[in-house]
């Protein structure tokens, strides 16, 4: 294929680098610097998908950001993208796309026949069509409308490319690169400022690439290629091109993403193919720019019509014609400036203008040129199915309500100009009340929110000589503020062409018998037809009106239909613009990838993993790790073929036998010193401590101020003022912000330190009846004795060189200890209790054999103190003091707290004693009572019990304590299981506590 | 992101602290009677306000102090931060 409608010697792509591509399986050639959409229509190519609701054809309507139809599915290196705008899709050698929308083909698409049937599919017709009967959504109309609409299939495979999130820090963030924000940037940086200048497109510049301008005798191009050269070697600036400022929060913060490696084959090593920009910045320029408006006629969707601006930037900056036959369409001088051009490079364009007589320098050589004008004439239709073939034209009254004998023109495109809007998004969502200015029809930013200032052709002005002044003089101002600086750059001359004023036309009337669609948004196929059904039926608020068409509501979020659609509305309501108001605008200003907004937060990086110091040993030993919050633990060590089951009991078992040793550093740990450290801990456990001696620890459960259990654990006495505390690995950091609560704000005439010791130390619990031999093994320097360390007692000893804490405590409810070391030697430790251990047959138990341990002797845990029960719900009333105060005690004598029959903590026992009870079963009195059963409880732990081997659960149960020895049902509808069973006692194994003691 | 001047580390991202509900809040005394109904504003009754509200944020990432902070709870705008034991005036 032939690159048919390139031009030689014109725009700026590098003609010496030849790229191929495919789209829709063709091979293709373009130029490094090309877009997709460049290179496509450089082969003649204008059909490229097909609308959303009717499917008709799509061609290009753009030359960036603003496209709403050149939507595809890209490839590149393995992975595929959907979504991607073709316009702004850089080439590169090798790249690959494809359609979307259109089944079976783009030339041949079955949707089409909506458009025959478009009597169905008026405004509100998803809500009004797919709505009944309510069984036929999943099965019909859903799967119907994903396979016949959609921007594209998202990859089902995991990305592999890499993404990166940035802090950054500035004194002005200046969005765009335009004139405004050269200018401003320039000024600014001179002044010492530390700037960031952000463009969304690959070349600097803006406008300044397309029009005719002099500024300081050089032409626009020139001046923002050296004013971008300068700005690049000072260091107080960084300049980003391929990056698109797309959101404006609070507090001055702005997020850009930057596409480092889209516009390449391939990702280089070590580079992400995007980045995310969080920028705080203590002034935001705002040099956004501003996106031209169609002028609504009939099938104003053809594939050849677009803006007027966009084919002007094919040609100069891309080197390529929209057509050689082409028809101009404008209210204003822009259109002029478009079709000026075509004349240049051979083609004789057609202009036709709403105005009657505009008078200006651009007019005027228009006609120097020998450009056939015609005044006062309109587009009423355009013809043609795939492409443009030529134009219905007629005169328009100078009212505009009536217009004339329809004339065929020949033509291959409408390049159409219905003057500017101003690109405010950002200023919008920075909290700026925009105003509607009269003189340009469209809404600019009133006053600012934040620290932010909108200048050039996103505040309105197109003028050259008033942007470029006012843009230096603000980079100036705001910069002094902030660097205290005053270097002032001189101005530089400038010559552009005069302009006159636009004519406040923008939609066609129909002529008689006609019913052309007239489409105000190109994407989500919204015509003019649909608003006067929606206002029809009673809709007003243009919020409404919106949601209703789903006007404005596509990818490109309204960027070329929203100030078309208001004008509607305001025409048929007989009220003003401002008096309608405009939709809000949010972030993102264009669609972000999700990867870029996840960053490198993906896999084993969505969350931070905490080890502890034994890990290595553990892995070395099989164990299988379970994710307990960050922390990875052991859940078992894994022998042979055994599963979790099997090997979680073998490990219990020998616990209950000989001795066991498991992990514990994960358990939250806290310092607390200062000589009323007694005192913060009696107002925050519910039991006594102000007489707890040095050397000894204490079981203690801690309430929120609701009454509820928060924590529970251990905290011993070290020495007179310092106290070791000890939290559930789940709460640690909740308690330890929960002290400082207490000891900042509510009592801060308490004098105590408190810090989390958590990660210093490296824990062992060594429990079962063989523990304290192994103790005396290990520390045989120290007397480990029962009236040497008796149970809750504590003592310092020497581990074979090293400093060891040995608490006498039990979680297993066997005779058992804690050891901890310092972290370093954590792995020392635990090397030297399992080689001293042997003689004992110890075993190293994971979780689960430390959650069976703990569930058939009745200690709950968090899935008991689940933040919904008090202590007399976990039997745990003997810690509650009735004599001294502490956080939660009032709420305790609340009525609900106080009923008789509160569910309270029971054990389970299934009467067939084989089968395993699931966890979060209901308890009921009666299998077979009709729905809704009666629920009297539920199982919130389940285990296998290993000193009577047989299934044992512990319930939440009404009435617990009074229901021990009843028999009632589990019923578990997940898992198609009901079990009859009998209530016990929680404590199921030695319900005295005498092994702990022996 | 709001951007919150911890009273002791500087201007500092919102991600770094937490936030800890109405600053005016005051814990009744200890081993005092107290009514019920006192008791349940203390624990559950807070006004949702709109507008300018002193409210408890903990620097969690940074010196882990609680902070008060003056916070137009519609616009997010902040006028002032204080230490824990500075008063509201
Ligand atoms: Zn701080």
């Amino acid at each position: 294929m032939t690159q048919s409608f390139r031009l030689e010697n014109v725009g700026l792509i590098n003609r010496d680098k030849k790229l191929s591509f495919k789209f829709n399986g063709k091979t293709y050639y373009g130029y490094e610097g090309d877009t997709l959409a460049s290179a496509l229509i450089a082969n003649g190519i204008h059909l490229i998908g097909r609308s959303f609701k009717y499917h008709r054809p799509r061609g290009f309507f753009g030359a960036g950001v603003d496209e709403p139809y050149a939507i595809v599915q890209l490839f590149r290196n393995g992975e595929t993208e959907p979504n991607i705008k073709a316009t702004e899709q850089e080439l590169f050698d090798g790249l690959e796309a494809t359609s979307v929308n259109c089944w079976p083909s783009v030339n041949f698409d079955i949707g089409a026949i909506n458009n025959f049937l478009k009597i169905f599919l008026p405004a509100g017709f998803y809500y009004k069509t797919f709505m009944w009967p309510k069984s036929f959504w999943y099965k019909v109309y859903e799967p119907f409308i994903r396979k016949a609409a959609g921007l594209g299939v998202a990859s089902t495979k995991h990305d592999k490319e890499k993404y990166e999130h940035k802090y950054e820090y500035c004194d002005l963030l200046i969005a765009g690169s335009g004139p405004s924000g050269l200018a401003s940037a320039y000024a600014a940086a001179k002044n010492g400022a530390r700037v960031i200048l952000a463009e969304d497109k690959s070349r600097f510049g803006g406008t300044l690439l397309t029009s005719e301008v002099n500024i300081g005798n050089k032409s626009g191009k020139e001046w923002a290629e050296g004013i971008i050269a300068e700005l690049r070697e000072m260091p107080n600036v960084t300049v980003k091109n391929r990056s698109q400022v797309f959101g404006y929060y609070d507090h001055n913060m702005l997020v850009m993403s930057e596409r480092i490696s889209d516009h390449l084959p391939k990702t280089k090593k070590f580079h992400p193919k995007q980045k995310l920009w969080y920028i705080r910045a203590k002034e935001v320029l705002i040099s956004s720019g501003s996106i031209e408006r169609p002028i609504v006629f009939g099938n104003n969707d053809t594939p050849g019509v677009m803006l007027s601006s966009a084919a002007k930037e094919y040609l100069k900056v891309y080197g390529v014609l929209v057509g050689r036959n082409p028809l101009v369409f404008t209210n204003n001088d822009s259109g002029y400036e478009t079709a000026i051009e075509f004349k240049k490079n051979g083609i004789d364009p057609i202009i036709l203008d709403t105005r009657k007589n505009p008078q200006s320098e651009i007019v005027d050589e228009a006609k120097n040129l020998g450009i056939n004008i015609k005044f006062s004439h309109v587009v009423v239709a355009a013809q043609g199915y795939k492409k443009v073939k030529s134009a219905d034209i007629a005169m328009i009254s100078d009212d505009k309500e009536q217009i004339g004998a329809v004339e065929s023109i020949k033509c291959d495109c409408i390049c159409v100009s219905g003057f500017w809007t101003p690109t405010i998004h950002l200023a919008s969502q920075s909290g700026n009340k925009t105003k509607f200015n009269e003189d340009i029809d469209a809404f600019v930013p009133g006053v600012s929110k934040q620290n932010e200032t909108t200048l050039g052709a996103a505040n309105g002005s197109y003028n050259l000589d008033e942007t470029l002044k006012s843009s230096f003089e603000t980079g100036y101002e705001l910069s002094k503020k902030i660097t205290k600086k005053d270097n002032k750059i001189s101005f530089p001359n400038i010559v552009e062409k005069k302009s006159t004023k636009h004519d406040k036309f923008w939609c066609v009337p129909l002529p008689k018998g006609k019913n052309y669609k007239r489409f105000l948004d190109f994407q989500n196929d919204v015509a003019v037809s649909d608003i006067e059904i929606a206002l029809k039926e009673g809709y007003r608020s243009i919020e409404h009106v919106k949601r209703y068409t789903t006007l404005g509501m596509a990818t490109d979020q309204g960027k070329t239909s929203n100030l078309n659609g208001l004008q509607l509305v305001s025409n048929i309501e007989n009220k003003v613009v401002p008096a309608i108001g405009h939709t809000t605008f949010r972030p993102p200003y264009s669609p972000v990838s999700i990867g870029a907004i996840v960053g490198r937060e993906v896999g084993k990086n969505s969350k931070p993993t905490r080890r502890s110091p034994m890990h290595s040993w553990h892995e070395k030993n099989n164990a299988v790790f379970v994710d307990a919050g960050v922390w990875l633990r052991p859940r078992y060590y894994k022998q042979g073929d055994e599963n979790l089951f099997e090997g979680s009991k073998r490990e219990a078992k020998n616990v209950r036998t000989n001795v066991g040793v498991c992990d514990v550093t994960t358990l939250g740990k806290i310092d607390i010193k200062g000589p009323d450290a007694a005192e913060l801990l009696n107002r925050v456990y519910t039991n006594a401590w102000l007489k707890l001696p040095v050397g000894k620890a204490r079981y203690g459960v801690m309430l929120r101020e609701d009454g509820i259990v928060m924590d529970d654990g251990t905290t011993t006495r070290i020495s007179e003022n310092h106290y070791h505390m000890t939290t559930t690995t789940a709460q640690a950091a909740n308690v330890l912000s929960h002290l400082e609560y207490y000891l900042q704000l509510v009592w801060p005439e308490l004098n105590v330190n408190v810090v989390s010791t958590t990660e210093q130390w490296a824990g062992a619990a060594i429990a079962g009846p063989k523990s304290r031999d192994l103790l005396q093994k290990l520390f045989p320097n120290s007397d480990v004795s029962n009236v040497g360390l008796p149970f809750m007692g504590y003592m310092e000893a020497d581990l074979f060189g090293i400093k060891a804490r040995i608490f006498r405590i039990s979680f297993s409810g066997e005779l058992a200890y804690e050891v901890n070391v310092e972290s370093d030697n954590g792995n020392f430790m635990w090397e030297k209790i399992i080689e001293v251990g042997q003689e004992f047959k110890i075993q190293p138990y994971g979780t689960e054999a430390l959650s069976t341990l703990r569930i058939e002797m009745g200690h709950v845990a968090g899935s008991e103190l689940d933040g919904r029960t008090i202590p007399y719900d976990n039997s745990l009333e003997g810690l509650v003091s009735k004599k001294k105060d502490f956080i939660g005690k009032r709420s305790l004598t609340r009525d609900a707290f106080t009923a008789e029959d509160r569910h309270k903590v029971v054990g389970v026992v299934p009467l067939d004693k084989k089968t395993s009870i699931p966890e979060g079963s209901h308890l009921v009195k009666d299998s077979n009572a009709p729905l809704p059963n009666p629920k009297l409880g539920y199982i919130s732990a389940s285990c296998w019990s290993v000193e009577y081997d047989n299934p044992f659960s512990l319930a939440i149960l009404k009435d617990g304590k009074n229901m021990i020895g009843e028999k009632l049902f589990v019923m578990s509808p997940l898992k198609n299981k009901v079990i009859p069973v009998e209530i016990v006692s929680s404590h199921y194994v030695d319900p005295k506590g005498e092994r702990v003691r022996s | 992101m709001l951007h919150i001047k911890c009273p002791h580390c500087g201007m500092r991202s919102q991600n770094e602290f937490s936030y800890g509900g109405d600053a005016s809040v005051k814990r009744p005394e200890l081993n005092k009677e107290i009514s019920d109904q006192d008791w349940d504003n203390f624990v559950y009754n807070r006004k949702s306000l709109r507008g300018k509200h002193w409210e408890l944020w903990q620097h969690l990432s940074g010196c882990r102090q609680w902070i008060k902070v003056e916070r137009d709870t519609a616009t997010h705008e902040i006028f002032d931060t204080l230490k824990a034991n500075e008063e509201i005036s």
